[in-house]
C-alpha cells in the first residue's frame, strides 16, 4: 500500500545520479524504495518517533541542487583541509575536487568519492555497502539507500594506522526551491587498522534543503576508529543523519556527535558489538536556540559477552528550541559481564525551550553491570551566588557556567581544531564570550 | 408510514426487548459483548439512567480503540466476546465445605505466610458458619467509620446511596475513553469500593484492616473511586498477601483518587493474583489503570506496591500534580519469575507551582521473568520549581530473565529539576559467600539480600502488611536461585 504523497515525494527527487551506478547495487536501490513506499515517513505513533515530527519534511517537495553554486567561504569556515586533514569535498551531494592536494595517505589505504569506484573497488563495496544500516528501521534510511548521492568511500587495509585525520565536508547550497541530497558513506577498518573520520554537514542559511546521510561503519577485530559528527546545518535546514556500526572483536569505536545548526535535524548512532571485548565510546553534544529542535537517537547492542560502552550526550537549551535524547543500550542474552554505562544532562535556560529525555535500558543477561542517568534542569544558584561573591558579574558568571557545563564533552576531543571550533562556536552564543576566554585560558 | 421502516422500528425494538427484559432473572450471561450486555448489567444492578448512559457512551468509544502494543509484553490476542461480563456473587453452598477439600499446595503457601486459620478459610472461599468472629468485628469498624462520617461501601451501594457523589467524581480522574481497558472497564465494571472522607477527617483506621476481612468477590473488572476532602487523611490497602485463585483470566481494574486542598491518601497494593504454572501457562493478564489526582493546594498521594502475582501486569499508578505544593509519590516493588511478564511503573505529570514527585521502583526478574519499569515525568510550563527525583533498580536473578527500563522525561520549565538514576545488578557471589560462611541457608541469604534491596518500598507500607510482603517475596522467589 503506497501512499500517493510518499510517491510524489518520491518522484519530485529528480536529476539525481545514482551511486554507486553498479548494476549488483539496483536489488537493493529496489527493495529500499518498496521498502519506503510501504512505509512511508515516520509519524509520532511511532515509539521511537514520538517527540518528532517530521511532516514538514514530508509535506515538501525537494528537488535536486546541482545548478545552485556553493559559496566559497561557507566551505572554506567549515574545512579541515588547512589544519592538515585529508579531506573530500562534496557541494550538493556532488564530489567536487579540491584546489589544493590532499596530504598523502599510507599505501593500500583508499579514500575516494563512491562515484570513481572502479571495478576492483566496487567488489569491495558491494561486500559491505548496506550490510549495515536496517532499511527497515525506518523511512528515511530506506529512502537513503533508495536515492543514495555520492559519498566517501574508506578502506583501511589490515595493520596499518593513519594518522591524518580523514575529512569529509558536506555543503549544501539552497536555492529558490527546497533541494534535498541523499549521502551515503563507507568506512571499513581492517584488523588493527586505526583512522580518524569527520565528517561535518554545512549548508546555507537563506533556504531549505534536506540532508538525509547515512554512514556505515565496520571495524575489523582489534580496529580503532575516532569519528566525529558535526553537524553546522543552516538555520531552515532539514537534517537526518544516521551512523551504523558493526564492530568486531576488541575494537574501539570513539564517536563524538555534535548537534549546533539546522532547524529540524536528527543524529541517529547504532552500534553494534558483535563480538567479545568491543567497545564503544559514544561523547554528544547539541546546543538549540530559537526555534531549533534537535533529536538524538543512539542504540548500543552488547550482543556478545565482554563487551562495554560508556555514552555522556549533554544539552543546551535556549529559546523556544526542543531537545530530544534517546539513548537505547540492549544487552542480549547470554551477552555477560557486559558494562554499560550512560549520561544525559540539560540544561534548559529558558521556559520556553522543552527537553524529552528517555534513556532506555533492556537487559537479559543478569551478570552485567548497567546503570544511566538523567537529569534535566538550569544553572546551579549556589554556583552562580560562589561566582558573584567573587566579583564576576552575573551575566559573565551565567556564561561561564554554561560553557563549563558543555566543556564536560568538548573536552575530550581528540583532534584539536575540532575542540578549537566548538569551543568558539558555544562560547560565541554566549554573551561576553571575551571575558569567559580570559578566564579559561 | 412505509412498509421498509415500519420493519426497521421492529427490528429495532425486537432486540430491545431480548436484551435486558427476558435475561433479568439469570444470573450470568452468555460470554459477548454488546449495548445489550451493558444494559443487563446496569439493570441487574437497578442503576440511575445516566450512568447506563455513561456505560453505554464508553462502550462506543472503546468499540473504535485498539489494544495497545507499546508495553514490553508478549500475549496472544484477547478475544473479548469470548468473556462473560457479568455472574451474580457465587453462593456459599458451592465453595468447598473444610479446609480439607481446599488444594494442600494452597494451604501450604498459607502456613508459609503466616496466615490465621479462619482468615485461610475465607481466603480459600470455604463456607464460613454466619456467626463467624469477623462479622463482628466487622460491624464495630462500620460503626466506628460512620461515628467519623467515613463513607466506605461497595461500588454498588454508593451509586443507590451517594449518586451525587459517584456522578461528580466518577470518569473526573480516569475519563471512560482514557485507554483501552479504561474504556472496557467504564462500560461493564461490575462492582468495586467507594469510600469518602469528609473534610478535616482522620479516617481512624487503616481502611486495609476493614478490607482484609470483608473481601468480597468484586469480579473481574472492578472501580475503585476514593474523595478525600479538604483536610482529611486516609490510608487503604488493596489486595491480599495470600495468593488468589481465579477463573477469570483478563482483569481490568480502574482506580480514580481524588484529594482536595491538603488531603492525603495513601493507597497501597499488594497483589498476588495466580501468575501461571512454572512453564508460564494460566495466569492472570492484570491490565490496570490507577491514577490520583492532587486536585488541591498542598495535596497528597502516595502508591506503595507490591506486585508479584499476574502472568502479566500491566499498570501505572499516576499522579496528577495540579494543585500548588502538591505531592506525588511512588514506591514499588514488582517480581517477575518463571514466564512472568511485568510492565509496570508511574506517571508524574507536573501542573502547580512548587509539586514535587519521588519515584522508587525495584524490579526484581528471575527465571524467564521479563521486568519492565517505563515511567513519565512530565513538567508543564506552568510546573515552575517543580522537583522529581527517580531512582530505578532491577536485580537479576538468573540469566534467563530480563530487567528493562523506559523512563520518559518532558521538561518544559527551567526551574524543575528532574533527575533519573537506574541501576541493574544481581546477588553477587561475594554476598552469597559472606552469608553462607556464617551459617545462613543459601535460600535465606537471597531472602535476606532481596529483602535489603526492598526495605526502602516496604517501609512505605502498613506495618503488618510489610511483614507479609517480606514473607510473600520469599514464597514468589522459592527455587530461584540455587
Amino acid at each position: 500500500m503506497s501512499d500517493p504523497a510518499v510517491h510524489e515525494f518520491l518522484e519530485s527527487w529528480r536529476g539525481v545520479t545514482p551511486v554507486p551506478g553498479a548494476p549488483w547495487f539496483a536489488p537493493q536501490r529496489a527493495a529500499a524504495r518498496q521498502a519506503f513506499q510501504a512505509r512511508g515517513f515516520p509519524t509520532l505513533h511511532d515509539e521511537d518517533w514520538k517527540y518528532t515530527d517530521v511532516r514538514p519534511i514530508a509535506s515538501r517537495r525537494f528537488g535536486s541542487g546541482t545548478e545552485t553554486g556553493v559559496d566559497a567561504g561557507l566551505t572554506a569556515a567549515a574545512s579541515f583541509s588547512a589544519a592538515g586533514a585529508h579531506e573530500l569535498l562534496f557541494l550538493n551531494g556532488q564530489f567536487a575536487t579540491a584546489a589544493d592536494p590532499a596530504p598523502a595517505l599510507p599505501a593500500g589505504v583508499i579514500v575516494m568519492p563512491m562515484s570513481r569506484a572502479d571495478a576492483r573497488q566496487n567488489e569491495s563495496l558491494a561486500a559491505h555497502l548496506g550490510r549495515y544500516a536496517d532499511i527497515n528501521k525506518h523511512g528515511f534510511l530506506a529512502l537513503n539507500t533508495a536515492l543514495a548521492g555520492d559519498g566517501a568511500l574508506i578502506f583501511i587495509p589490515d595493520n596499518v594506522e593513519v594518522t591524518i585525520p580523514v575529512s569529509l565536508l558536506f555543503a549544501s547550497a539552497a536555492g529558490p526551491q527546497p533541494t534535498g541530497t541523499c549521502p551515503r558513506n563507507l568506512i571499513i577498518l581492517g584488523r588493527n587498522a586505526a583512522a580518524t573520520v569527520i565528517e561535518c554537514y554545512t549548508g546555507t542559511d537563506d533556504g531549505e534543503y534536506l540532508t538525509n546521510a547515512v554512514t556505515e561503519v565496520r571495524l575489523g577485530a582489534g580496529a580503532r576508529l575516532e569519528h566525529y559528527r558535526l553537524q553546522q546545518e543552516g538555520k531552515r535546514a532539514y537534517h537526518l543523519g544516521n551512523l551504523s556500526v558493526q564492530q568486531d572483536q576488541d575494537s574501539r569505536l570513539v564517536s563524538h556527535a555534535f548537534a549546533l545548526g539546522g532547524a529540524l535535524a536528527r543524529n541517529e548512532i547504532d552500534v553494534r558489538l558483535a563480538a567479545r571485548g568491543a567497545q564503544a565510546v559514544l561523547n554528544g553534544l547539541y546546543v538549540a536556540g530559537e526555534r531549533q529542535h534537535l533529536d538524538n537517537h543512539t542504540r548500543i547492542d552488547h550482543e556478545q559477552p565482554h563487551t562495554t560502552s560508556a555514552e555522556h550526550y549533554r544539552g543546551v537549551l535556549t529559546g523556544r528550541a526542543r531537545a530530544v535524547f534517546n539513548g537505547k543500550v540492549v544487552v542480549h542474552k547470554d551477552a555477560q559481564k557486559s558494562d554499560a554505562r550512560q549520561v544525559n544532562a540539560n540544561l534548559l535556560l529558558s521556559d520556553d525551550a522543552e527537553v524529552d529525555t528517555k534513556p532506555e535500558l533492556e537487559i537479559y543477561a543478569d551478570d552485567v553491570k548497567c546503570s544511566h542517568g538523567a537529569t534535566i534542569g538550569r544553572l546551579d544558584d549556589n554556583m552562580l551566588f560562589y561566582l558573584r561573591t567573587r566579583a564576576i558579574p552575573a551575566a559573565v558568571a551565567r556564561s561561564l557556567l554554561i560553557y563549563a557545563f558543555a566543556e564536560e564533552v568538548i573536552q575530550p576531543i581528540g583532534f584539536a581544531p575540532i575542540r578549537a571550533r566548538l569551543e568558539q562556536r558555544v562560547l560565541g552564543r554566549l554573551p561576553d564570550a571575551e571575558v569567559i576566554r580570559e578566564f579559561v585560558q | 408510514m412505509s412498509q421498509p421502516n415500519r420493519e426497521i422500528e421492529q427490528l429495532v425494538q425486537r432486540e430491545y426487548e431480548h436484551g435486558f427484559v427476558t435475561d433479568i432473572e439469570s444470573d450470568t450471561v452468555p460470554p459477548g459483548l454488546n449495548e445489550d450486555t451493558i444494559r443487563f448489567i446496569s439493570a441487574k444492578k437497578a442503576e440511575p439512567d445516566w450512568l447506563l448512559a455513561w456505560r453505554l457512551e464508553a462502550f462506543r468509544t472503546w468499540q473504535k480503540m485498539r489494544a495497545p502494543n507499546w508495553a514490553h509484553v508478549h500475549h496472544h490476542p484477547i478475544d473479548y466476546q469470548d468473556i462473560s461480563y457479568y455472574s451474580a456473587p457465587r453462593s456459599p453452598k458451592d465453595g468447598p465445605q473444610s479446609l480439607e477439600e481446599v488444594d494442600p499446595k494452597l494451604l501450604e503457601t498459607y502456613a508459609k505466610l503466616g496466615i490465621p486459620l479462619h482468615e485461610q478459610k475465607l481466603l480459600a472461599g470455604v463456607a464460613v458458619d454466619a456467626v463467624f468472629d469477623s462479622v463482628s468485628v466487622a460491624t464495630t469498624f462500620k460503626g466506628k467509620l460512620a461515628e467519623a462520617g467515613v463513607i466506605f461501601c461497595s461500588f454498588s451501594e454508593a451509586v443507590q446511596n451517594h449518586p451525587e457523589l459517584v456522578r461528580q467524581y466518577l470518569g473526573s480522574v480516569v475519563p471512560m475513553g482514557d485507554n483501552f481497558y479504561a474504556a472496557l472497564n467504564s462500560a461493564v465494571f461490575t462492582d468495586g469500593s467507594f469510600c469518602y472522607i469528609p473534610k478535616h477527617t482522620r479516617c481512624p483506621m487503616e481502611l486495609s484492616t476493614y478490607f482484609r476481612i470483608n473481601a468480597a468477590k468484586t469480579g473481574q473488572f472492578e472501580r475503585t473511586l476514593i474523595v478525600a476532602e479538604e483536610g482529611s487523611h486516609v490510608s487503604y490497602l488493596e489486595g491480599c498477601t495470600a495468593p488468589m485463585r481465579d477463573e477469570n483470566q483478563l482483569h481490568a481494574a480502574v482506580v480514580e483518587l481524588v484529594a482536595l486542598d491538603n488531603a492525603t491518601i495513601k493507597y497501597s497494593t499488594v497483589q498476588n493474583w495466580y501468575p501461571g504454572d512454572e512453564n508460564g501457562v494460566g495466569g492472570i493478564y492484570n491490565f490496570v489503570t490507577k491514577r490520583g489526582d492532587c486536585r488541591g493546594a498542598n495535596s497528597r498521594i502516595s502508591w506503595t506496591q507490591v506486585e508479584t502475582g499476574s502472568a502479566i501486569t500491566w499498570k501505572y499508578p499516576s499522579c496528577i500534580l495540579r494543585g500548588e505544593n502538591s505531592v506525588g509519590e511512588f514506591y514499588s516493588v514488582a517480581v517477575a519469575n518463571n514466564y512472568q511478564q511485568a510492565d509496570t511503573g508511574t506517571k508524574m505529570i507536573h501542573i502547580g507551582r512548587n509539586t514535587r514527585s519521588t519515584i522508587v521502583s525495584k524490579g526484581i526478574s528471575a527465571g524467564h521473568g521479563q521486568n519492565a519499569y517505563r515511567g513519565l515525568v512530565r513538567i508543564a510550563k506552568s510546573a515552575a520549581n517543580a522537583r522529581n527525583h527517580t531512582q530505578c533498580d532491577s536485580l537479576l536473578l538468573g540469566d534467563r530473565c530480563g530487567a528493562h527500563t523506559f523512563p520518559y522525561m518532558e521538561t518544559k520549565n527551567s526551574s524543575a529539576i528532574v533527575e533519573h538514576e537506574a541501576t541493574t545488578s544481581r546477588i553477587g557471589d561475594d554476598q552469597l559467600f559472606y552469608c553462607r560462611q556464617r551459617g545462613i541457608a543459601a535460600e535465606d541469604a537471597v531472602n535476606m539480600i532481596v529483602n535489603g534491596f526492598c526495605k526502602e518500598v516496604f517501609r512505605e507500607l502498613p506495618m503488618e502488611f510489610a511483614v507479609e510482603a517480606q514473607k510473600l517475596l520469599g514464597v514468589t522467589l522459592e527455587g530461584a536461585v540455587g
